[in-house]
């Protein structure tokens, strides 16, 4: 079949002219602009926030300075922290955690799972403060819901917060986000034909050759899109500082929280843009790794 | 190799019973249809047989040993789904070999036995190509190969063919009687096909309503139906039934309607003590069974022609009898030239009678 336009090219740009220019002011113009100011010493107030500089890579060399790259509160320490609150919270805790839950309850439907989900859906749609509010009287010391069940099966009542702040945003944001990838794994099963299924049953199969070698396969791009989702969500996530604001002492400082604080405490635009600079960036390496992960699979199906 | 027994098995779904006390031996190395209108239990009744169910009543048994509590995988069983149910991530020599990969045989084994399957059922050369790239008989035989690879003792089949067009349809249909044959496997087979279950079956088990109505080889079933539902199914066009009163009181049998009279000679001692005079029963004749016959001929009536439709072979004239129709079949290459006012004339020895209930009545 030969695909005809209804428009013709001029009629059809024209028609995109709003929202392209939308896209410009807002997201095109502000990127080139960030771009810029990283190479500047540009401030809120003062001389230089009238007259910035030109400094080069003197922000980049900043960022990048290997005699203290790792000290607390730095750059590579708030890229560690990160990394580890990426893999706990977001990998293994809603990916992983996210897929067995739907698979559970592709096993076990009824209303359980109905309820469950709603319930899912009703804690997905809060909003980050109400949930942030209710995780500080839930992980508080004294009166909170947590510390009273551990305490009253005699597990001690540890200071969440400060004593291991960061499993408290890597439980925070496994409890936030679970319920998207339960979601989205549960419409990518129930997706498959039942009778791929119970094929393999009837084949022979158990259930775990069943997840792995008819399920898994075969929502293989569910599984590529949820990850490609969640870690950039996490990567980029400023909650955590709604309950940590990146303490105590900088232990929870992921980079969303540094590039805040590099940009806004101190207003040093330059700084802060060179940050956000190098953000995108990791970003973009992120996305073009699953997407090329993306496509291949989609060559070999 | 084993038989498949049912006692008693029944199944519902919640207010809905789908099989209803159901009882069948099928012996080893039968094949057997399981024939019914849309929503009468077939599928049901084959997803007990391979586990996928479980019965809220009765007990299910493969050869010695009673399987109801059985998972599907300990059964045995090799399926064929109606959608096929290939998996589009797997090669066709993946698919065909995946219930040798669950039981543990080596790659290299896997491979050659899905290969001489393959090659058995003409596939041979589609081993490395995906599902997508294959076409819907290819598909068909593909699913077949993994059901039969790991030698199973009982196949199932649910509605196979119904995914093809006519023409694949017998071409499928008689290979699938000549691998069952050639295998000797104990097979049901799901179709509401009435002719694929002719073809096919050793017996035929006709079902309505969750009910296996009749169990006989097909042409039992096509000759001496149990009731007038299996009469109304199998055949194509189906058996006429022409329902009338009995007058005995005359030393002869008449059969009254309100568009004819028929003396029944010879008929009167064959029907002692089965029907009472004055009963209203139902004449069951199977459209070959009728000839065009004049009207003195005390075994015809007449009608109306409704439709004459010339199919080769054979030609179907519909007539219209009070406000029933009524089809003759009549064999030969030249089609009868008929107008008007027809005489139907019935062999009478394959005349069938049921009762008004729709059971059929022996005649002595
Ligand atoms: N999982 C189920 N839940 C509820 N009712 C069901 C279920 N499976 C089947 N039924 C009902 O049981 C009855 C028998 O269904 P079944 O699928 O066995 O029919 P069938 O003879 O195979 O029909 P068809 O020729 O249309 O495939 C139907 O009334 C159907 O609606
Ligand atoms: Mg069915």
């Amino acid at each position: 079949m030969q695909r005809r336009s209804i428009l013709s090219l001029p009629a059809g740009l024209l028609f995109l002219l709003p929202a392209g220019a939308f896209v410009f002011v807002f997201i095109i113009l502000p990127f080139f602009w960030i771009a810029a100011v990283s190479f500047t010493n540009r401030t809120l107030t003062g001389r230089t926030a009238l007259n910035p500089e030109f400094v080069g890579l003197a922000n980049y060399r900043r960022l990048f300075d290997p005699d203290r790259f790792f000290n607390s509160g730095e750059f590579g320490a708030s890229l560690i922290l990160t990394g580890q609150f990426v893999f706990f919270s977001a990998i293994l805790g809603q990916a992983i955690l996210g897929l067995l839950l739907a698979w559970f309850f592709y096993n076990h439907r009824g209303w359980v799972q109905s309820t469950v989900q709603t319930l899912a859906i009703v804690a997905w749609i809060m909003p980050d403060v109400v949930v942030a509010f209710a995780w500080f009287a839930f992980l508080d010391r004294d009166d909170g819901t947590l510390n009273q069940i551990l305490s009253a099966i005699g597990l001690g009542h540890p200071d969440w917060l400060l004593a291991l702040p960061m499993v408290s945003i890597i439980m925070f944001n496994i409890w936030r986000g679970t319920a998207f990838s339960m979601l989205l794994f549960s419409s990518a099963l129930g997706s498959i034909p039942p009778s791929h299924l119970e094929t393999a049953s009837v084949a022979g199969a158990t259930g775990l050759q069943k997840l792995r070698d008819i399920i898994l396969p075969l929502i293989r791009t569910h599984i590529i899109t949820v990850l490609i989702l969640i870690t950039l969500w996490t990567f980029n996530t400023f909650t955590p500082f709604l309950l940590t604001g990146g303490g105590p002492a900088f232990q929870t400082e992921v980079v969303s929280i540094y590039t805040y604080r590099t940009a806004f405490q101190f207003f040093r635009f330059g700084m802060g843009g060179a940050v956000g600079m190098v953000m995108m960036i990791i970003n973009l390496a992120f996305a073009i790794v699953y997407l090329g992960i993306l496509r291949s699979q989609k060559a070999h199906a | 190799m084993a038989g498949v027994a049912f006692r008693g098995v029944s199944k519902s779904f919640g207010a809905v019973t789908a099989v209803d006390d159901v009882s069948f031996d099928i012996h080893d190395g039968e094949i057997v249809c399981l024939l019914g209108p849309s929503g009468c239990g077939k599928t049901t009744t084959l997803r007990l047989i391979a586990g996928l169910e479980g019965p809220t009543a009765g007990s299910i048994h493969i050869g010695d040993r009673d399987v109801t509590m059985i998972s599907p995988k300990g059964r045995d069983i090799g399926m064929v789904f109606q959608d096929y149910a290939l998996y589009p991530h797997m090669t066709i020599s993946d698919n065909i070999s995946y219930p040798l990969k669950v039981r543990g045989v080596s790659k290299e084994e896997r491979a050659s036995r899905a290969a001489e399957v393959a090659a058995s059922l003409q596939i041979g050369n589609l081993l490395e190509r995906r599902p997508g790239q294959i076409s819907g008989g290819q598909q068909q035989r593909t699913s077949v190969a993994r059901a039969v690879v790991h030698k199973p003792q009982v196949f199932l089949f649910d509605e196979p063919l119904s995914n093809l067009d006519a023409k694949l349809r017998l071409e499928a249909r008689g290979f699938i009687k000549h691998l069952q044959k050639r295998l000797g496997v104990t097979s049901i087979y799901v179709t509401h096909d009435q002719a694929e279950a002719m073809a096919l079956a050793d017996r035929i088990a006709v079902m309505d309503g969750g009910r296996i109505v009749q169990m006989a080889p097909p042409l039992e079933v096509y000759h001496r139906p149990a009731n007038t539902f299996v009469a109304n199914f199998l055949g194509s066009p189906p058996m006429n039934l022409l329902p009338v009163r009995l007058e005995r009181r005359t030393g002869v049998t008449r059969f009254v309607a309100d568009a004819f009279t028929i003396t029944a000679e010879g008929w009167h001692e064959r029907l002692q003590g089965r029907v009472d005079d004055g009963e209203s029963v139902i004449l069951g004749v199977r459209p070959e069974h009728l000839a065009l016959g004049e009207a003195d001929d005390p075994w015809s009536f007449p009608g109306e022609l409704y439709a004459t439709e010339p199919l080769g072979p054979e030609t179907l004239i519909t007539i219209s009898v009070g406000d029933a129709l009524t089809t003759l079949r009549i064999f030969g290459d030249d089609p009868p030239v008929v107008d008007g006012r027809v005489h139907a004339r019935i062999q009478n020895t394959n005349l069938r009678l049921f009762r008004e209930g729709g059971e059929r009545i022996e005649l002595g």
